[in-house]
């Protein structure tokens, strides 16, 4: 038995309401593994050209074709090591967590057809420190696979990373796992070049592994059986705000706002606004309900799902107070290593908290849209990029909130309960 | 064979020199860091450009060739051998 082409969820399909699932359980979902020969020939892997032809592309927020990744890697001439990326750094995100922790095993058959495609001998799970409940059940589901224990099998071991915003950058991460600091460094050198122990790298989501391992199971026409043509298949989303049951819901490519708001139950309240994307992306006004998800189209209209994000804000909510305490969050996170991100994020954040005080507005809005514009493309990563627009898009989409405060100070939501965490990881998914 | 000025945004630490050798094409921020217009150099203006490069104290601003510029800045210059993505 297996999932069918039409079957939803996928990703999600027998997920326990508490603890890991079973191999024994998982394994009768979603049928048996046969893992693909090692790439030995110059042309292309069967299984690289199915990943193109299904479409496939990173869930870790870059949006990068898997299927270029991997031949990248693959291309290399040495044995290459992988990283798979659990490290979920963006305080609205936890479907890393959710799947290392409840469908542990759906991971590790992507980490298994990709080891084995590559020929790779060496992986390392890198998962956030304060994550040692999915951390547990990862290692305990490894412990199950009788695949790796047989001969050429990779070693693979769970690393814990450091609490942070770059921790997920994977430049940073490399650095982390080599016992540096979490710090971008500057490319090329990318990671399919020169990576882990200075080897090629494959550097991957969680997400996108256990996307990896469905399609070397089933095919690209079973992947882009859900979705769109232009957003195949399905993805993990995190909801937050106003919705009754915030947390991850899984849809199909080209699936409405309206569609997400009612898989988690619907809104508790009226929005004033909705971010895609997270930290790194972009707010609209409330009048977009009929947006379609396609990840896409989106792209054509500049806004981005990063690592599957939406949040709805709440009428109640200070928009304002919690756009500058997320901007003063970004900047206490950047690693301060380039000149546009250090002062420019700096610049921002206190013109930000001034404004939210109704100090010095003198041509406040025009300083901080040209900040926004002159700290883009400048930085060794995209952090101040992603920043950027999560700053000029909340001007653009909430301009009489902004003003209002210029004009009067703080009003009376400022002190209220924040709907935009700063803290990496909620507790609940921790444990 | 065409060359492109690239700035490595960690090693610069803002001395600032590359604007005064080259300022058709680079100018400084309010903070003293170098932003780079883009365009073709050529003739005299690439004189100018390697002069840039070579004054830089920390190394940050290079010339390179075009083609590995414009892959380093798409992410990676690499297309998959076979079939384009549809």
């Amino acid at each position: 038995m297996s999932l069918g082409a039409g079957e939803f969820p996928r990703l999600l399909a027998g997920m326990p309401s508490s603890g890991a699932l079973g191999l024994a359980a998982h394994q009768s979902l979603h049928g048996p593994l046969t893992l693909p020969q090692r790439q030995r020939s110059r042309s292309e892997h069967p299984l690289i050209l199915e990943l193109e032809r299904a479409g496939l592309r990173g869930y870790g927020g870059a949006g990068f074709p898997t299927a270029v990744k991997l031949h990248a890697v693959a291309g290399q001439g040495s044995r290459p090591a992988i990283v798979v990326n659990g490290s979920e750094g963006e305080p609205l995100s936890s479907k890393d967590l959710l799947l290392t922790s409840r469908l542990p095993h759906l991971v590790i058959d992507g980490v298994l057809v990709a080891a084995s495609l590559l020929g790779s001998d060496r992986v390392v799970f890198a998962l956030d420190e304060q994550a040692r409940g999915p951390a547990r059940a990862l290692k305990q589901a490894l412990s199950q696979r009788h695949e790796l224990q047989q001969r050429g099998a990779p070693a693979i071991t769970v690393n814990a990373v450091p609490s942070g915003y770059l921790s997920g950058q994977e430049m940073a991460l490399l650095n982390v796992l080599e016992g540096g600091p979490a710090k971008p460094t500057t490319t090329p050198p990318y990671p399919f070049e020169r990576g882990l122990g200075g080897r090629p790298t494959l550097v991957l989501n969680c997400e996108t592994l256990a996307q990896v391992g469905l399609v070397a199971r089933h095919g690209a026409d079973w992947f882009r059986a859900l979705g769109t043509s232009t957003d195949p298949g399905t993805r993990l989303i995190t909801v937050a705000g106003a919705v009754s049951y915030p947390g991850v819901v899984e849809v199909a490519g080209g699936t409405t706002l309206k569609q997400l708001i009612g898989a988690s139950g619907g809104l508790t309240e009226p929005i004033q606004g909705v971010l895609l994307g997270g930290y790194a992306g972009s707010w609209l006004g409330p009048d977009t309900l009929d947006l379609r998800l396609d990840a896409h189209q989106l792209l054509e209209r500049g806004l981005r799902l990063g690592s599957g994000l939406v949040t709805l804000m709440p009428q109640s909510a200070c928009v304002v107070a919690e756009v500058a305490s997320v901007a003063r969050w970004l900047q206490q996170q950047s690693a301060h290593q380039c000149g546009p991100c250090i002062n420019g994020l700096q610049a921002i954040a206190d013109a930000l908290e001034d404004l939210c005080a109704g100090g010095d507005r003198r041509r406040v809005f025009t300083r901080i849209e040209r900040w926004c514009e002159l700290v883009t493309r400048r930085g060794a990563c995209s952090l101040p990029d992603g920043a950027a627009s999560f700053v000029s898009s909340a001007l653009r989409s909430f301009r009489p909130q902004f003003e209002d405060h210029a004009r009067h100070g703080a009003c009376d939501n400022c002190g209220a309960a924040g709907v935009l965490p700063t803290a990496i990881i909620d507790p609940v998914y921790a444990a | 064979m065409s060359e492109q000025l690239r700035l490595d945004p960690i090693a610069c630490t803002a001395h600032g020199l590359c604007a005064e050798l080259l300022p058709e094409r680079i100018w400084l921020d309010e903070w003293g860091y170098p932003v780079l217009e883009d365009g073709e150099l050529s003739g005299e203006l690439l004189q100018h450009a390697r002069r840039a490069a070579d004054a830089c104290p920390t190394l940050a601003l290079r010339l390179e060739r075009q083609r590995r510029a414009a892959a380093a800045r798409s992410g990676t210059g690499l297309r998959p051998a076979g079939r384009k993505p549809r």
